[in-house]
């Protein structure tokens, strides 16, 4: 079983608990305005590799990522579901704890294999409301929505992120609709707010893509402070 | 004195560490019960903290005594301000006034004098005409070539100028026996010392005793002329910080060394405090007292440099390294309530680069410490870290770290500081036939330079075999030299005085441009390198096609030439003979000289260029480590430390906000890093925890940073302190900082 692989970090500290060996697979089926990877949109480019080589070098590790882990990030990751799930069994064999950083937009049918095997969802909620979802990303949230359905189902941990951006996704209106419908999902325990920032726009530049967000400031540090009171209040462990 | 204490060994023979192991008590709590500074603390530190802006603004020296050499008795009393010091003593009669140490070199103290516009006083002129000092003595015996390789830098930082330094005195010795039992212990091994053929080793080592009896009858004079008799045992906490600071004092009145550790105190004066705690005769606000204003002398600790040295080692370093916590022998952690209060100081009295704060760390030290240990790095970024697991089975657990992360036996072992040879510069001497690449000038013996027009890395090593062979001979060589000067001229009386007579010596030599010469090694096997040659055929740059695995990357292919390289150097070195037999080891530690280093070396083949700095100690190369910096961790953990056993130094910087999102996982994921890589076989870690952002505002608004302090290659500085090329160097240097 072979994979297309972006790059890997071995200290990654924000994508899961503790200390993360990460893998950035190629490939992706949104084109986020925001998106900071740009250069892992192309599928089946990159490096291939399988998973027998890649577990290899994450066992490298094993001192490391002892009370992390590995968390496998893109891209989407589970456009390589097949990739993923094998990654994932391995991981489970030498007792490392997994983590897939997905947006949800995979359908439930095509990646579910690799869902059930792994240990920690970090799901990437980019706006509640659909149609404002697709304008920002080029799809809605429908798969996200039913692929978190799926996650209570089958009690999975979830970690929610939701990245703010001034003028598209700070608004506390639709924050306070999604904080309220997480807020009856018992599997998450965590909910990530990730401000906006710009420091991937130089990798738009090279790739000759037009970078629409260039005037956006990040966030206000209120604001944040503010968006993560409205998720507390609905019993979400916002940080 | 001793009343309460355990009794040993240590009633009968100078045994601290016998003493230590029979009565201290290991502390696995918090440090919820520190106490903050107290009136008096806060009064004086403000007094210091304005004579240091003072200091500052005057361009790093505030004043200089130019009419007294420096020895232990020299000097007056002086006082910061008498009734708010709890703890007393300076090297002058002044605060930050300067001493002249004139033994090491007349020479580099008339350069510091002239550099800070000052006139030598000529009474002091005189007494060198008549005398001479270690470094006349060195250059009386320097060969041509050991000059030669001196002057063009591949051989460089020698300490044949001034006090070698690197050596730890067992100033604990003081307090827990008083100076008298000392010199009566040194007067029965003079006593002893009469063997059947008078030879010069023994006959050094009689002269030395006798030295070292008069330091310590100088000692007693000392602390005498601050009202206080130090000849019998200390009572109590407070005397015993005491005594011990005198005799610390003693040597830094005495030497200006490079390096004046002060060796592993905390857990020793714990045993003082849990006894005065108990019996009530103190309280832990006046306890906490007592260090904070030994502390804030440590701080005070200043000696007389000339502008070369501080381009060489930038920030006015003493190195007063304290070693804290550790596992003893017998599996008891050596944490104490001490060893908090020793860290402590960098909340009460903010970050500082001294005392270099060391803290020997295994994964079994209790979690509670960890936590403190971790808080205090991410909020200062004041200390560093070495593995007590790999240094317990060579030293045991009671060594220090003289300097930077130079392990050895307190009381029982010393080291010859050899500062570092530039490996960097050797490769290069080796594929031009031995001549120096900047200048053109042959400088070991000559022989054919690599005329293809790729290089061949077979061809290359060999030579470069042949280079360091070469290489390391004169190395050794010049150190035996400068060291059996500085024993004629400039012996440490007072800190050999606080030494068992029989010790092991060690030559530490150091190497420099690990990860150049590496990477060059590296993209000659795996890319092809193609030598630029001038008019005169000597190579001065290279151009690199293709790819190459390169240092720092936990990739074996490179990794495995690095270890290669450690091993085969200290090899070389092992094979020459040293001065008084001392074992010959080597370190991988440059402090801030990386830059220097760099601006002496031309083109390297890894593609860096001519006088661009060398990445600090064993550090990957700027930028080249692109996997993380736990790939970054687990390269440089793969360096042997049984053939570097002088330590391997690796300096580690990130934004906070890569760290860990909340606080409590920034403070879980450092502990999880340093877990890790002691566990890979990691040897020493400077931690930063900065914002990019607040190194650049400091660099043009230093005076809002006065107490900004970062990890330099094995010691702490003052970011302000530092000249502008190596604040730069700093803030070029790998910064990890992925979201």
């Amino acid at each position: 079983m072979e994979g297309y692989i972006h790059s890997v970090e071995t200290y990654g500290t924000l994508d899961g608990p503790g200390i993360r060996y990460i893998v950035f697979l190629q490939g992706c089926v949104l084109r986020c305005k925001f998106c900071h990877n740009p250069d892992t949109w192309q599928s089946n480019s990159g490096k291939k590799k399988t998973v027998h080589e890649v577990m290899e070098d994450i066992l490298k590790y094993k001192n490391f990522i002892k009370s992390g882990g590995m968390t496998l990030s893109g891209g989407e990751p589970l456009i390589q579901a097949d990739f993923a799930a094998e990654l994932f069994k391995e991981c489970k064999k030498h007792g490392i704890h997994t983590a897939v950083d997905t947006s949800g937009a995979i359908p439930l049918n095509a990646c579910r294999h690799a869902i059930d095997e792994v240990d920690l969802v970090l799901l990437d909620i980019k706006s509640i409301d659909t149609s404002k979802a697709r304008s920002l990303t080029g799809q809605g949230n429908e798969n996200a929505l039913k692929l978190l359905d799926y996650l209570e189902q089958s009690k999975k941990e979830v970690w929610i992120r939701h990245v703010v951006v001034p003028g598209i996704t700070e608004n506390y209106d639709d924050i306070e609709k999604m904080a309220k419908y997480l807020s009856k999902y018992s599997v998450i325990s965590r909910v990530d707010i990730l401000p906006f920032h710009k420091m991937g726009e130089y990798k738009w530049e090279e790739l000759n893509l037009k970078y629409e967000l260039s005037d956006v400031q990040p966030p206000k540090k209120e604001s944040i402070l503010k968006i993560k009171e409205i998720f507390r209040k609905h019993n979400l462990n916002a940080v | 004195m001793y009343k309460s204490f355990n009794k040993g060994k240590w009633n009968s023979t100078i045994d601290v560490r016998d003493f230590i192991q029979k009565n201290y008590t290991p502390y696995g709590g918090d440090d919820s019960f520190l106490a903050e500074p107290t009136k008096k603390t806060s009064e004086l530190w403000a007094k210091v903290k304005e004579l240091m802006e003072q200091e500052r603004a005057k361009g790093g020296v505030l004043d200089i005594d130019t009419h007294t050499i420096s020895t232990i008795a020299s000097h007056k009393p002086g006082y910061i301000d008498k009734p708010n010091e709890t703890i007393v003593g300076l090297q002058t009669d002044e605060p930050l006034k300067r001493a002249i140490m004139p033994f090491g070199g007349i020479r580099m103290v008339r350069t510091s004098l002239k550099a800070y516009d000052r006139e030598m006083d000529p009474a002091v002129e005189n007494v060198f005409k008549y005398r001479k000092t270690h470094n006349d003595g060195v250059f009386d015996a320097y060969t041509d070539e050991m000059k030669k390789a001196r002057h063009t830098g591949i051989i460089t930082g020698l300490p044949d100028a001034y006090g070698r330094g690197r050596i730890i005195g067992d100033y604990r010795r003081v307090p827990l026996y008083g100076v008298d039992f000392l010199i009566e212990q040194k007067k029965e091994s003079f006593k002893n010392y009469v063997l059947d053929i008078m030879n010069s080793p023994v006959i050094r080592q009689r002269e030395e005793i006798s030295e070292q009896i008069r330091a310590l009858s100088e000692l007693k004079e000392m602390a005498a002329s601050y009202g206080i008799d130090i000849s019998k045992p200390a009572s109590d906490t407070k005397e015993a910080i005491q005594w011990l600071y005198f005799a610390y004092l003693a040597a830094v009145k005495e030497q200006n060394g490079a390096a004046m550790s002060l060796g592993r105190v905390s857990t020793f004066l714990d045993i003082y405090a849990e006894r005065d705690l108990n019996e009530g005769k103190y309280t832990e606000s006046e306890i906490q007292e007592f260090v904070d204003h030994f502390v804030m002398k440590l701080r005070m600790v200043r000696f007389l440099r000339t502008p070369a040295y501080d381009e060489l080692f930038s920030g006015d370093p003493t190195w007063v390294t304290e070693a804290l916590a550790g596992i003893g022998v017998d599996g008891r952690h050596m944490v104490t309530k001490m060893t908090y209060r020793f860290l402590h100081t960098l909340t009460n009295l903010g970050p500082a680069p001294e005392p270099n704060m060391t803290v020997l760390w295994s994964e079994r030290l209790p979690e509670a410490f960890k936590q403190f240990c971790a808080r205090l790095s991410v909020e200062t970024s004041s200390i560093q870290y070495e593995n007590d697991d790999l240094m317990r089975q060579e030293f045991g657990d009671d060594y220090g770290i003289a300097c930077c992360v130079s392990a050895m036996r307190i009381g029982k072992q010393m080291q010859f500081f050899g500062a570092r040879a530039n490996l960097g510069k050797a490769l290069l001497y080796a594929i031009n036939g031995g001549k120096d690449e900047i200048s053109g000038e042959q400088v070991s013996p000559a022989f054919a330079p690599i005329t293809s027009e790729y290089l061949d890395y077979d061809e290359v090593m060999e030579r470069f075999n042949t280079t360091m062979d070469w290489l390391s001979k004169l190395y050794i060589n010049t150190l035996n030299i400068i060291h059996f000067m500085h024993d004629k001229y400039c012996y440490e009386r007072i800190e050999m005085a606080l030494h068992d007579e029989e010790i092991l010596r060690t030559s530490a030599c150091g190497i420099a441009g690990l990860s150049v010469v590496v990477d060059s090694l590296s993209a000659i096997k795996y890319a092809k390198v193609k030598p630029i040659r001038n008019e005169n055929g000597l190579v001065v740059d290279y151009e690199i096609e293709g790819e190459f695995p390169m240092f720092g990357n936990n990739d074996d292919r490179v990794d495995s030439i690095a270890v290669d390289l450690v091993k085969n150097f200290m090899n070389k070195l092992s094979k020459h003979k040293t001065y008084r037999n001392s074992k010959p080891t080597m370190s991988i530690l440059t402090i801030t000289s990386n830059v220097v280093y760099g601006k002496k070396t031309g083109s390297t083949p890894d593609g860096r260029k001519r006088g661009e700095p060398f990445a600090p100690g064993a550090n990957p190369m700027h930028k080249r480590d692109t996997k993380g910096c736990v790939a970054s961790m687990a390269s440089v953990a793969k360096l042997p430390y049984e053939y570097s056993e002088d330590g391997i130094s690796y300096t580690f910087s990130i934004v906070p906000a890569a760290l860990g999102k909340t606080e409590s996982e920034r403070y879980a994921n450092l502990i999880a890093l340093m877990d890790g890589y002691f566990n890979e076989g990691g040897h020493h870690i400077n931690v930063n925890v900065l914002d990019k952002a607040v190194l650049l505002d400091a660099m043009d608004h230093p005076e809002k940073y006065p107490q900004l302090t970062i990890r330099v290659s094995g010691y702490a500085v003052n970011f302000i302190k530092l000249t502008r090329e190596q604040q730069l160097d700093v803030i070029n240097r790998t910064f990890h900082e992925r979201f």
